[in-house]
Parts: structure tokens; C-alpha cells; sequence
């Protein structure tokens, strides 16, 4: 960041176009998975799902959300909640820095973003995190915009949903960040005391704070296929243990086999499902 | 004879490697004192000037310890844990063990005991003093099983109405492959989600190492002490380096970065009271350390006491909801 920017009036350029960035520029890509070459419009329309080996590429939130909610009657909630830096933090760069490099980069102010809308007509809460924004970590700003969404839930009595994409905490706000792992699950408890549905969707990758917390709350808990998910990231854990990670460990498979997830739900029927199992949740008649 | 000896040698404090004057000092005084024995000068008085010296030396080194050398006295292999501070801050302790449903984790002790006559519940994380008693509490990095071994002793708590004391003393959860297959995320946030409302008072105490979510799934209540030369953080200072600089070597830069003392945090309005450890940190003197935590624990739970179980639960909420630092701006 260049003492330029400092002059200049901040421009929060909020795109239309979100979520076309999730992809490397240009018009064709290719599937990181089988290598495929794909048209990027192709890629796009199916989800970023690779439509020859059904690979997950990680999606932009805001596709996300355009993905999962009715496009009528959307509204964002805690936008207006915007991240500070309490500690002046400075490594190699400053914090400050980095938080304005990631909103130009994203276009999003942090990386949690919460929408209130409906999935198939059914009103509901969805967060969502934006890996794009210094590796989706929960801050304080995180941790907050996630609160009021969850209260936004009890004060209309809906269902909260959570889509992960997340890092963990935050290192740059330290325990002000360590602190957001028993607040937003704090606030889970109060949607469970109110039998107020909480389903959380588990996609890559999701380690750390946001996967220590609220993640494996949840009444119903999704994963994306292959999606990492874990409480150590495997680089750490190999240090520890010093010897190799057998094959697909801490994948969505795995942790399926080990009774961690309910369920792998297919990106491309997500919605669908999500619908369905709110309608059972909320026993609303079947569709 | 030869016992004292040995009790000497056992009772001989470590020094860290910014006490290394200290160390000099000490050694020199006690090559005085072996002196003396078979000496016919008295040389008492030089031994009490020495004394006086290393007293002085040692609150002068104290008193402008880095966080980094903060975080190596939160570490000290004679810091006192939490087995210790049981012994001397409570009574009739019966240790409860396992989860249950796979094993007991030596790396979490737990139990019913008493605190100044008054039943409670005790849970905290145990490190290992020798390599074979380190190995057994697995260097203090408790598993799912430890996790769940304490969430059973919570809702005990919560059952008989017990006051309910944790201590805080890991590294952080252990980052093993048998740990992840066993849902060591889903055991962490279970705690935080049954400690975020259950009916009874929670006076955490951060004795030693606060290292992140394994820290804090024991860590979560209504009121959080930390000891002076205890530290509370994130991620391990190392961890944090490697990551941001590129460099474990940097871990003193992070430590600072992160401001995980007591001091720092409770000026950051993180942490409710700190403990004062005696010159030369806790291990100097256990005895002392736990007198002056036991005040702050039994005035603590006093203050908690005058509030019903609704009462409490609301104001934890409340504490926890006020957690984190941000601004708002009406979105243009």
C-alpha cells in the first residue's frame, strides 16, 4: 500500500460482477482436480463444479449466496460492521494493509457475509465466509456480523445456516479473535434453546477456530465432497507426528466414515436439500 | 543426610537463559554455603549480601521481562500445574476419571473437591514434570476424550449446582492423527457451546500456557484470572511466526505482535484480574502463588454466589457477546 493511498478518499468499489473472480482470469480455465480443460462460462454456470470429474473448486460467497437464496427479498445484514485493527498489528506487513488489500481484492469488507432471504421460499438465515478475504479467519468483525445474524434469526424465529470457508481465527487480532470462537457459538446455543434449526455446511477448507466452534454444532451438519476439513491443518499435524498422512485423511469422505458430518451434499443439488431438510426441520408440509 | 541432599538438588531451580546472572549469583552462594560448613570464618554475612544482591537482581530483571521471556516462564519446567495448585487450594480432591466412551486422557484431571469447605468441581490440563510423566499427560495437548471427560465434570457441575473451577495450562489440543479422526474440532466446540449456558458459576484461571481453542474449550465462564508470567493466546508464538514471518526464529516478534500477557490482555479488557506472582515467577514459590490465588478465587466465587443460575447465565452471555473490537459505518 502506497502512501498515495492514504491521500486519496477510500473507494469501496463494490463490483456486480462478484464471484467471477474465483477463477484464474481469462476464458478457459482448468479443473484442478482431473485437468481438464474447461470454458470458464461453463465452469461458472455449473457452480465451479468441474462438469467432467464433479471436482468442488472453491466458490466466491456471493455466488454462494445467488446459489443457495431466492433472488427476491435478500437483504444484507451487518454490513454495516467493519473490521479495526485493536492491536496496530505489524509483521512482515501491516494488518491495516492487509485488510485493505483483501477488500480490493474481494470486494467484501470481511469475510463473512450474512444475508437474510429464502431457500425455495423458505425465509432463512445465510452466512456465508469468503475464503477470498485473508483465508475466510474470523475477527472480530466476523465474529459480530455472525451474531447478528444469529439474533436476526431468534428476533423473526428462522433457521440460521452457515456456510464455512475458513482458515480459523484470526492471528492478527489475537485473542480478540480467539474470544469470537465462544461468542458465535454462544449465540448457536441461544438458537438451539429456541429449537430455531442451525445447519452448517462444511466446504473447503475448514480448519482451525471456525472449525472448533460452531462448525460440528450444528443440528444438521453438510460437507461439499472433498472438501478439507479439520481441526489441525495437515502440515502441522505431519510435523507433529512426522510421518506421512494416509490418503484422503481430513477429507469429507473421511470424516463421514468417522461419524463426524451427517451427510456429503453435491453443490449443484445443494439447494435443493438445503429446502428439503429445512421443510423437515420446520415440519412444514412436503413440497 | 544424603536425603537433604537430594531434597536440595530436587528443590534447585532452573534458570532460563535471561536468568543467567541470576544463576551466577546463585551458584556462588551456594559454593558459599558449602564452604561454611567445615570454615572457621564466619562468612554468613557475605552470604546474606548475596542474597540481597540476587533478590535485587532478579525483581530488577522481572520487572521488565519481555513476552517472549514471559512466554519461556509460563513454560518453566518447575512452573507449578494445575495437580499442584489442587493440592494446595483445595481439599478431599477425587479425581473422576474418562470419558466414558473411548478412554481417559491423562492430559486433563478433573474432580470433585473442596474449596474452602465449599463442594465443587475441578477440571484443568496437566503437564508432566519427568520424560515419563510428560509422555503419559502427552506434554499437556489433551484429545477428544479429555475434551469430552471435561464436559462430562461440567454438566456434573451444572447437575449438583457446584461452583465449577478450570485451569488453563496447554500447549494447545493435540494436533495428532488419532485426535482428528475422533472429532477433536467437534469436542472443542461442544464445550464452548455447553459452557456458553450452564447454570453454575465458571472462575477460569490461566496458570501457565493459554494456547487457543484447546485452551479455551475449558476457558469459557464468568470470570477469567490469569497469572502474572501466564500467557494467552491464539496461536503459539512460533506458530504465529512461522506463518506471518516466514520464520519459527521470529517467535519473540510475534509474542510481542500478539500481546498474549496477562498485563497486555487485561488492559485490553480480555481478562478480569491478574495474579501477582512472586520475585522470580510461581515456581519460585508455589506455596505463596496459591495463597495469593486462592484470595482471588474464594472473592470471585463470592461475588458470583448473589446470582441465581438465570442470572449468571445472562451476564456470561452478556460478556461474551461484548467480546472483539470493530466500527460501524452506515453502508453507502
Amino acid at each position: 500500500m502506497s502512501w498515495i493511498n492514504k491521500l486519496l478518499p477510500p473507494r469501496i468499489k463494490r463490483s456486480e460482477s462478484t464471484g467471477r473472480k474465483a477463477m484464474p482470469e481469462g476464458l478457459w480455465s482448468k479443473c484442478l482436480a482431473c485437468e481438464v480443460v474447461l470454458y470458464g462460462a461453463d465452469l461458472e454456470k455449473n457452480a465451479q463444479v468441474c462438469p467432467k470429474c464433479g471436482h468442488h473448486h472453491r466458490l466466491r460467497a456471493r455466488a454462494r449466496i445467488d446459489l443457495l437464496l431466492d433472488a427476491e427479498g435478500r437483504f444484507e445484514i451487518g454490513a454495516e460492521v467493519l473490521p479495526v485493527d485493536p492491536l496496530k498489528f505489524k509483521d512482515s506487513r501491516r494488518y491495516a494493509d492487509r485488510l485493505n488489500a483483501a477488500r480490493d481484492e474481494t470486494g467484501e469488507a470481511d469475510a463473512l457475509i450474512v444475508m437474510q432471504g429464502a431457500i425455495k421460499t423458505v425465509p432463512t438465515i445465510l452466512a456465508v465466509f469468503e475464503f477470498g478475504f485473508l483465508g475466510g479467519s474470523m475477527g472480530s468483525a466476523v465474529g459480530e456480523r455472525f451474531v447478528r445474524g444469529v439474533r436476526a434469526a431468534l428476533e423473526q424465529s428462522l433457521p440460521f445456516i452457515c456456510v464455512t470457508a475458513s482458515g480459523g481465527a484470526r492471528m492478527q487480532e489475537s485473542l480478540f479473535s480467539l474470544m469470537q470462537m465462544a461468542k458465535t457459538t454462544a449465540a448457536v446455543a441461544e438458537l438451539g434453546a429456541c429449537r430455531l434449526p442451525f445447519i452448517t455446511v462444511l466446504t473447503d477448507p475448514t480448519t482451525g477456530g471456525v472449525s472448533a466452534s460452531f462448525a460440528f454444532v450444528g443440528d444438521v451438519v453438510i460437507a461439499e465432497p472433498g472438501a478439507l476439513i479439520g481441526f489441525a491443518g495437515p502440515r502441522v499435524i505431519e510435523q507433529t507426528v512426522r510421518e506421512k498422512l494416509p490418503e484422503g485423511f481430513q477429507r469429507s469422505e473421511f470424516l463421514l466414515a468417522k461419524g463426524a458430518v451427517d451427510m456429503i451434499v453435491d453443490r449443484r443439488v445443494l439447494r435443493d436439500r438445503l429446502a428439503g431438510l429445512l421443510s423437515l426441520l420446520l415440519k412444514a408440509p412436503a413440497a | 543426610m544424603s536425603i537433604n541432599v537430594e531434597a536440595a538438588r530436587r528443590m534447585k531451580t532452573t534458570f532460563l537463559e535471561f536468568e543467567q546472572p541470576i544463576a551466577e549469583l546463585e551458584a556462588k552462594i551456594e559454593e558459599l554455603r558449602f564452604v561454611q560448613d567445615d570454615s572457621a570464618v564466619d562468612i554468613s554475612e557475605e552470604i546474606e549480601r548475596l542474597s540481597a544482591k540476587s533478590l535485587a537482581l532478579t525483581r530488577d530483571i522481572y520487572g521488565k521481562l519481555t513476552p517472549w521471556q514471559i512466554a519461556q516462564v509460563a513454560r518453566h519446567p518447575q512452573r507449578p500445574y494445575t495437580l499442584d495448585y489442587i493440592g494446595h487450594l483445595f481439599t478431599d480432591f477425587e479425581e473422576l476419571h474418562g470419558d466414558r466412551q473411548f478412554s481417559d486422557d491423562r492430559a486433563i484431571v478433573g474432580g470433585l473437591a473442596r474449596f474452602n469447605g465449599q463442594s465443587c468441581v475441578v477440571i484443568g490440563q496437566q503437564k508432566g514434570r519427568d520424560t515419563k510423566e510428560k509422555i503419559l499427560r502427552n506434554f499437556g495437548m489433551p484429545k477428544p476424550e479429555g475434551y469430552r471427560k471435561a464436559l462430562r465434570l461440567m454438566q456434573l457441575a451444572e447437575k449438583f449446582s457446584l461452583p465449577l473451577f478450570t485451569f488453563v495450562d496447554t500447549p494447545g489440543a493435540y494436533p495428532g492423527i488419532d485426535a482428528e479422526e475422533r472429532g477433536q474440532s467437534e469436542a472443542i466446540g461442544h464445550n464452548l457451546y455447553v459452557m456458553a449456558s450452564l447454570r453454575t458459576p465458571i472462575i477460569s484461571t490461566v496458570i501457565g500456557e493459554g494456547g487457543s481453542g484447546g485452551a479455551l474449550a475449558i476457558a469459557v465462564g464468568d470470570v477469567l484470572i490469569m497469572l502474572q508470567y501466564s500467557t494467552y493466546s491464539v496461536i503459539s508464538p512460533e506458530g504465529c511466526a512461522s506463518i506471518l514471518w516466514k520464520s519459527a526464529d521470529r517467535a519473540g516478534d510475534a509474542a510481542e505482535a500478539m500481546g498474549i500477557t496477562a498485563t497486555r490482555l487485561k488492559g485490553l479488557g480480555l481478562v478480569d484480574r491478574v495474579v501477582t506472582e512472586p520475585i522470580g515467577g510461581a515456581h519460585r514459590d508455589p506455596r505463596a502463588m496459591a495463597l495469593a490465588l486462592k484470595r482471588v478465587l474464594a472473592e470471585s466465587l463470592r461475588q458470583l454466589a448473589e446470582l441465581s443460575p438465570g442470572e449468571l447465565v445472562a451476564r456470561r452471555h452478556e460478556r461474551l457477546m461484548a467480546y472483539g473490537r470493530f466500527k460501524e459505518q452506515a453502508a453507502s
